[in-house]
């Protein structure tokens, strides 16, 4: 965290004459800002280790029995004369997905844009419980350091995918991993709980903490979709929790939730996850969906297109996600009328995420674009979004799901999904709000330079995932070669590992950026991106305690751009005052029992 | 190279493929719309100088035509979906005249029971074989899944047939195959390091082939 | 620097804001984290409720392995606590800080907060150490969650009776038994700990008056949840 000290150019003078050591500033923080910067530290490191899992991988697909190069570091517990071993092979398809999932996106949406831009753009200085957001990230890192640990205990990492299904995952004897397995379960638990601590923050805060003037109908979609976020959060992860701890009992105890031998039942497992796994998907695609608006909306230099609408699409969505679990499950066995019945909830999902890409799109009609990186990496966002929900509309229709199902087909649809749209959209996010954290902007160049070759290389890695899985080629399998109808396509398993490798090597551009411009960076004006939000009224980076001992007073909506009323500027902020606006009144405080 | 999905090989391949074309289609042209419109956008509204943004909130006509569209084509779908979802998949689709074998799976292999000359399981006439399946051609089978130890799932491209075994479960998947020759059996949940080779040939052969190859088996006929 | 840093953490909360819920964030928060764990309940009723009526096999018999009466004594010791909860929120409402204090005209002595407190704590450790007796009690008799122990006396009586001890499912009636029953002791746990320091750093120190006693009246609420919820249990664990 050195750096973003020197990065702050308070940071000196306030170490000299404020009681405030470094320690309790940047480690044992109760700021949200800092909070939330260093979920971004974390949580970029955790997307390294997955996209460092996910190259092995790839050389594994494409290059099946070839020495991978650098291997030798590895053990011979993973690797014979360079080769990956099948067992390291699984124990690289589940923590590439756990890492992703739970420790690098999650945390990156929530983790980090939650914390940071909840407070700074309702307008109040910090979150209803300061103590608890510190212990959410301390909780989460430790959860993060015991996944992690797995990979340095014998037997390895856990083998069972990131889903986890039972009951290879409960019985050593058949995943061949034995502290591992226990580890994930009990690093899932600490998470929950991490989850839970931030979310009920986040709910508070919007709830309770808005600036005055900041109405709900005032609040950006970036804030909306977080508050619908912690919403699934506060529900779905201690689901999660729950069907963890039964999987650590019954491997540690010797109870038999997931045994059949005994009554247990293994689709058990399924539901439980899957209850908790659907709203998850939600949780990682909606922040990303309401920061892409704010930036769209920004970069068109226009009012959101249908912005009702959009709040009524996320809280749709956020409701639909509780009764589409069984989509996961189609050929598990489970009774085919419900089949059935979760085919059409998951079919009408696409409405409400129809209606989001279709006014992200009357956003930019008749706008003046402004092509800054982050509105690049939205666009992005939106053009990748709706090639990955409507992969998913295959997958829905459930006899299209019998051929296509636990193949290449789906990691293309998910990767669309969360790279080509969570993760483009904190490639929009990241720029956009880094001045905000470090007073400093990222190189333009050098952003633009990497959205482009990541979006090229993106769609070469992924798009011909699709075919692949239609050829037939099973997720998590180690070497394709060995079937006989994989072969013909083993070409398309090259030229995406290759891309894959393109892909990874481009993203040295962003941490170069990124690190570099700590430092180096120009200096960010007072409102870099011309917005209308009221983390602008501050200076870069905000101060601690934002606007205290006051609060800002909010005066209209948040997508005022091209006004009539702005004159000749082509924005209005939220927190300026013009002659004909009366100052909203707060609310009486509430009772203090 | 192949660029589609694998050739047809079970009556389940028609109905699938032409729902595929049929969704590709309909997403195809979603996906024309979007990215054409993003791009035309993009150019033709790019930010000059002088310009100003055209100041609107939006349009309730445009919310209503581009959520009633949607939706209604989502539950077209569903419906026709659900028409061939029932056929492949319900309990009581299953032909009675099947034809039934039972499929144990274990790590990491695939342990075929056949039923004998008398084509009864459960009688003494049963052989089981490793890995491989042998099925006639054009006639209903019913393959009984059950599962040894963890999840696996039975899956024959060309057949579009997958269907998960599940320990503690006795599951029925039914299928006709329609094209005699050599397929491959593999397994589509990760059930173990070993997952990658649970893999089993598939002969689909004429019925006298069959049971030519049966009374083989009997005889003590190695595989 | 230091003043304004003191400004900040003293400012909030409240804060002039926009109408929020109506209540004060601490409780709002305490609401949103027992939604939450409805949800972590729910997941672990929903899985005892399918795998119980799942089983090929009826379950044991309520009576034969636990002891109903003991719990049940149980039972009315969490919500006595419950009770003595109420009444310590009504002291403090009437701003009655004290332990014990004498009314005239009246035999018994009237409780304060410090008395009532004390009696919720008291019977919230109690009924977490009946659990203890009876989880000691059912291990030495063979039932582990793993089911009954080889050889024990549950074993033997399984045997004996297998229907009535439910040999068929004893393995998912310990795992059942042990992590719901567990869970929840491990919540009241979790709320004496935390009564106990409420009682030590703002009780006692007399720091709660009728004008704030925000912090009762949340550890409050999380109790009557965690009352509510073994009620529940007791009913489908025991009782059923």
């Amino acid at each position: 965290m050195t750096t973003v000290a020197h990065a702050q150019p308070h940071a000196h003078g306030d170490a000299q004459h404020a009681p405030m050591s470094f320690w309790r500033k940047y480690i044992f923080s109760t700021d949200h800002k800092i909070i939330g910067i260093q979920f971004l530290f974390v949580s970029l490191f955790f997307l390294l280790i997955g996209g460092l899992l996910a190259m092995q991988i790839r050389w594994q697909l494409g290059f099946p029995g070839k020495p991978l190069p650098g291997g030798g570091i590895l053990p011979e517990s993973m690797v014979q004369n360079g080769v990956i071993l099948p067992e390291y092979y699984i124990q690289l398809v589940t923590m590439h997905g756990t890492f992703m999932v739970f420790f690098a996106i999650m945390p990156l949406l929530v983790g980090v844009y939650a914390n940071f831009l909840i407070p700074l753009k309702i307008g109040t200085h910090d979150m209803a419980f300061p103590r608890i957001n510190m212990w959410s990230f301390w909780l989460a890192l430790l959860a993060g350091m015991i996944m992690l640990s797995g990979f340095f205990v014998p037997d390895g990492a856990p083998r069972a995918g990131w889903t986890m299904y039972a009951p290879l995952s409960a019985r050593p004897d058949l995943s061949g991993a034995t502290i591992s397995q226990k580890l994930w379960s009990i690093s899932i638990v600490v998470l929950g709980l991490s989850s839970v601590m931030g979310s009920v923050n986040y709910i508070t805060t919007i709830i309770n903490h808005r600036a005055p003037g900041m109405t709900w109908f005032r609040m950006p979609l970036s804030v909306w979709s977080l508050f619908i976020t912690a919403i699934l959060a506060v529900l779905a992860l201690p689901v999660l929790q729950g069907a963890a701890i039964l999987l650590l009992f019954d491997q540690t105890l010797g109870t038999h939730f997931f045994d059949p031998g005994a009554g247990g039942q293994a689709l058990l497992w399924q539901h439980l996850f899957w209850f908790f796994g659907h709203p998850e998907v939600y949780i990682l695609i909606l922040p990303a969906m309401g920061m892409a608006s704010d930036i769209i909306a920004n970069g068109s230099r226009k009012p959101i297109f249908g912005y009702h609408s959009m709040v009524f699409a996320i809280i749709g969505i956020a409701f639909l996600g509780w009764i589409v679990w069984g989509h996961h499950m189609f050929m598990s066995g489970m009774n085919p009328t419900l089949g059935s019945t979760f085919m059409v909830s998951t079919l009408l999902i696409a409405v409400p995420s129809a209606v989001k890409v279709f006014n992200w799109m009357g956003t930019m009609w008749r706008g003046n674009l402004r092509f800054h990186v982050p509105m690049l990496n939205a666009i992005g966002f939106v053009s990748m979004f709706t090639i990955g929900g409507l992969s998913g509309i295959f997958m829905a229709a459930t006899p299209v799901d019998i051929p296509l199902h636990d193949t290449q087909f789906i990691v293309a649809h998910l990767h669309y999904v969360l790279f080509g749209g969570s993760l483009f959209a904190l490639f929009a996010a990241i720029p956009y709000w880094y001045p905000k954290m470090f007073g400093r902007m990222m190189s333009e160049r050098i952003g633009k330079l990497h959205f482009f070759l990541t979006f090229i290389f993106y769609n070469m890695t992924f798009f011909p995932m699709h075919i692949i899985g239609m050829g037939g080629q099973m997720r998590r399998i180690y070497d394709p070669t060995i079937y006989d109808f994989l072969k013909p396509q083993q070409p398309l398993n090259v030229f995406i590992s290759y891309s894959a490798f393109a892909l990874f090597a481009v993203q040295f551009l962003f941490a170069f950026n990124f690190l570099w411009s700590l430092k180096f960076g120009k200096k960010a004006p007072m409102n870099p991106w011309e917005d209308n939000g009221l983390e602008w009224s501050l200076p870069n980076p905000a101060p601690h305690g934002n606007w205290a001992p006051n609060t800002p007073n909010v005066y209209r909506g948040p997508y005022e751009f091209s006004a009539p009323e702005a004159g000749d500027k082509d924005y209005l902020p939220q927190y300026v005052k013009l002659p004909t606006d009366r100052d909203p009144v707060p609310a009486p405080l509430p009772a203090t029992h | 190279m192949r660029w589609w999905l694998p050739d047809a090989g079970s009556t389940f391949a028609g109905p699938i493929d032409g729902l595929f074309t049929a969704i590709l289609i309909i997403t195809g042209i979603a996906l024309v719309l979007v990215e054409v419109g993003l791009v035309t956008f993009a150019i033709r509204y790019r930010g000059r100088p002088g310009r100003k943004a055209f100041y609107t909130h939006g349009s309730t006509r445009a919310e209503v035509i581009w959520t009633a569209i949607p939706a209604v084509t989502m539950v077209a779908l569903g419906l026709i979906s659900n028409h061939y979802w029932v056929l492949i998949k319900d309990k009581k689709s299953v032909p009675p005249n099947a034809y039934r074998l039972g499929v144990h799976a274990k790590q990491f292999e695939w342990q075929v029971t056949y039923p004998g000359a008398d084509g009864k399981l459960g009688t003494s006439d049963d052989f089981t074989v490793r890995n491989q399946l042998h099925v006639i051609v054009n006639q209903p089978t019913a393959v009984e899944l059950t599962s040894e130890d963890a999840i696996h799932s039975f899956f024959v491209p060309e057949w579009r047939l997958k269907q998960d075994a599940v320990p503690g479960m006795h599951i029925t998947a039914w299928f006709q195959a329609t094209k005699t020759g050599e397929f491959e059996l593999g397994c589509a949940e990760l059930c173990g390091m070993g997952h990658y080779r649970m893999r089993a040939r598939v002969f689909v052969q004429t019925p006298d082939e069959y049971k030519a190859w049966v009374a083989q088996q009997a005889a003590g006929g190695t595989e | 620097m230091m003043r304004a840093t003191q400004v900040v953490d003293e400012m909030r909360p409240p804060v002039p804001a926009e109408p929020g819920a109506g209540v004060y964030s601490k409780k709002l928060g305490m609401w949103v984290f027992l939604a939450s764990d409805v949800m972590f309940f729910t997941a672990l009723i929903g899985s005892y409720i399918v795998l119980r009526f799942g089983m090929p096999s009826p379950w044991a018999q309520p009576g034969a392995v636990l002891n109903v009466p003991l719990t049940g004594l149980n039972t009315f010791l969490l919500i006595c606590s419950s009770v003595s909860m109420v009444k310590a929120y009504a002291a403090i409402a009437d701003g009655k800080k004290y332990f014990l204090r004498k009314v005239p005209g009246k035999r018994l002595q009237d409780g304060g907060l410090k008395f009532w407190m004390l009696i919720t704590i008291i019977c919230g450790a109690g009924f977490v150490g009946v659990q203890l007796i009876e989880y000691i009690k059912l291990v030495g008799e063979g039932f582990t969650p793993a089911g009954y122990r080889e050889a024990s006396l549950l074993a033997e009586h399984a045997l004996a009776d297998p229907i009535k001890y439910g040999a068929g499912v004893a393995g998912m009636y310990g795992s059942t038994f042990f992590t719901m029953t567990g869970f929840h002791g491990f919540h009241v746990t979790c709320g004496v700990i935390s009564m106990l320091y409420l009682y030590f750093t703002k009780v006692l120190p007399e720091k709660y008056s009728a004008q704030d006693y925000r912090g009762i009246e949340v550890i409050g609420l999380y109790w009557h949840f965690v009352d509510l919820v073994w009620i529940i249990l007791f009913t489908i664990v025991y009782l059923i």
